[in-house]
């Protein structure tokens, strides 16, 4: 069983629309949308939630007034900037415990906190596992471990040979979280210049991971210059340039319908380029190919 | 008067919006440009800024003197953060996971702990044409962004307006990019996928308490929904940029909305006034 991620660096380069087609495409897999900052692969998929579960994840300090004698000390010691006015900002701390170890009439608890939750659902094209990181809450890195450990699970429980990672944007925790031993990075990029820039530190992470990276171009007509210099790019460092896919509004026609792009038009100037970066994708997993990063 | 740009789903515009708003207020008032965007910084590649100084942001963590250490195991107790194990008679630190509390330094009981500095990104500030420009650039391999937006935000000046660029997303980072802003301005598209993360981000606005409008890019691709969901919530739509290939080509070369399409520079100084309204 292997993982392939999906990642772009840039946010809005097309990873979801990407993987809504490889759902479509791929047999015996499973899903897992590791954006759960802003989880939209459901949207594509209109799963049936056959499981909920909360995730809790670290702690919060809170101060119990009729125990505080208003000494100042956590105010003082906090690192975070999270205690003002004998008050502990649930957006601020971090949960470390300092000032609960530190609090000399012990009038400060430190309580589990509820980050979010997680789902596996089915979909029209197999088991989905997804979740919901809570407002303006920190963690997002674990419960991306948890959606790709539950997603390996069930794999290996479904007779599945791989999973599916819809990625979250940038290069921070929960881009690390979802690469971190996964078989094969798919990084979705666009021809403009910050789309290259992002391109170049995501692939830097790979590096970092020692996680083998294909490069997709999407829109690439929107600018040909970028496009050429993406493939140098790529060129220069064997890393392989897996499709370009032209700029094409039944993508977003495809989303507002809910829909996968494969299930909404079967016009081969926009479902060839895409089923031909699946393939590159399905061979590179299979380890028929070589090379990379 | 601080207005930070925020999306919750990634590539809506965001930067767009900050370097254009940058740019046609620079005449008016004294601007400066934060890129809290920090995992991808990209704002300096718009504004063409020019970068004089960079300075290292780090975080402290803890650096174990062996010969002290009884590998009594307090520093591994007392991380909430799994960041330090004993192990045997030596003492493993994970850097990456330490968020700098200081816990395990405090209460080591022998005093075998001090903390050094771990270097997780650099700051760098400039000037683009006309206005002062900073932005944070975290580290390839370190996952912890908030210290360095952090700092980041410590360079922002208080006359005139800071223009802070967050990152995509509702978690941390946003949150500190955006905290203490006077108004945000979420950046979104009408779409399924810009609709729900917009739905997000006003969940996250409300919640921090910051006063927040609606910036619709791309009009005219998707469907009506996004805009119903702003007017039925009372969220003001502040600005409405039609989708047009023109401005998608230019913006890819690095061209900036308002120096592409100079009809724009007025719009963006309206949508300064409009906020100036909705903060007063």
């Amino acid at each position: 069983m292997k993982e392939v991620v999906v990642l772009s660096g840039k946010g809005g380069t097309g990873k979801t629309s990407i993987v809504g087609a490889f759902a479509a495409l791929a047999r015996n897999k499973v899903l897992a949308d590791c954006d759960v900052d802003a989880a939209d692969l459901h949207l594509l998929l209109s799963p049936s939630m056959r499981e909920e579960h909360e995730f809790w994840s670290g702690q919060v300090a809170e101060i119990d007034p009729d125990r505080c004698t208003r000494c100042g000390l956590c105010e003082e010691t906090c690192r975070f900037d999270a205690i003002h006015a004998y008050q502990v900002g649930r957006i601020g701390c971090e949960g470390c415990g300092l000032c609960a170890r530190l609090c000399p009439t012990g009038a400060i608890r430190m309580k589990d906190n509820l980050s979010g939750h997680w789902f596996i659902s089915d979909t029209r094209f197999g088991t989905l596992v997804h979740a919901r990181l809570g407002i303006a809450q920190e963690n997002s890195g674990k419960l991306v471990h948890l959606v790709r450990q539950k997603a390996k699970e069930l794999a290996l429980h479904e007779g599945a040979d791989i999973t599916i990672n819809d990625g979250p944007p940038g290069i921070g925790c929960a881009v690390i979280s979802s690469l971190s031993g996964a078989a094969l990075a798919c990084i979705v990029t666009e021809p403009s210049l910050s789309g290259i820039h992002d391109m170049e530190r995501v692939l830097s992470v790979c590096r970092h991971f020692v996680i083998p990276a294909l490069v997709c171009i999407n829109k690439h007509d929107m600018n040909e210059e970028g496009t050429q210099q993406i493939e140098n790019y790529c060129d220069s460092r064997h890393i392989q340039v897996i499709s370009r896919i032209p700029f094409d509004p039944r993508v977003t026609e495809a989303q507002v319908q809910g829909v996968s792009l494969l299930e909404y038009t079967d016009d081969s100037y926009i479902t060839a380029p895409i089923e031909q970066a699946w393939e590159a994708v399905r061979v590179r997993l299979d380890g028929k190919a070589s090379g990379g990063p | 008067m601080v207005i930070s740009i925020a999306s919750g789903k990634g590539g809506t515009g965001k930067t767009l919006v900050a370097t254009s708003l940058a740019l046609a207020l620079k005449d008016t008032m004294p601007v400066m440009l934060l890129d809290c965007d920090v995992e991808e910084p990209n704002d300096h590649i718009y504004v063409k800024a020019r970068l004089t100084r960079t300075s290292s942001v780090a975080v402290p963590v803890p650096h174990v003197d062996e010969s002290m250490c009884t590998s009594c195991g307090v520093c591994q107790n007392v991380c909430a953060f799994n960041a330090i194990a004993v192990l045997g008679s030596s003492v493993l630190v994970f850097k990456e996971l330490c968020h700098g509390c200081g816990a395990c330094t405090r209460f080591c009981p022998v005093e075998a702990i001090t903390e050094v500095p771990h270097e997780i990104g650099v700051v760098e500030e400039g000037v683009a044409d006309g206005f002062l420009f900073v932005d944070g650039v975290l580290t390839i391999g370190q996952p912890m962004a908030p210290p360095v937006i952090r700092k980041v935000k410590q360079r922002g000046v208080r006359d005139g307006v800071t223009i802070i660029d967050a990152s995509p997303g509702t978690s941390c980072p946003v949150v500190e990019a955006v905290g203490g802003s006077d108004f945000c301005l979420l950046v979104t598209e009408p779409t399924p996928f810009g609709l729900h993360d917009l739905r997000l981000a006003v969940e996250t606005m409300r919640e921090l308490g910051i006063p927040h409008g609606a910036i619709i890019n791309r009009a005219g691709i998707g469907d009506t929904r996004t805009e119903e969901f702003c007017r039925s919530e009372g969220i003001p739509i502040l600005m409405t940029i039609p989708f047009d290939r023109r401005i998608a080509e230019s913006y890819s070369r690095g061209t900036p909305l308002v120096e592409a399409l100079p009809e724009y520079r007025q719009q963006f100084v309206e949508l300064f006034k409009r906020i100036r309204e909705h903060v007063t």
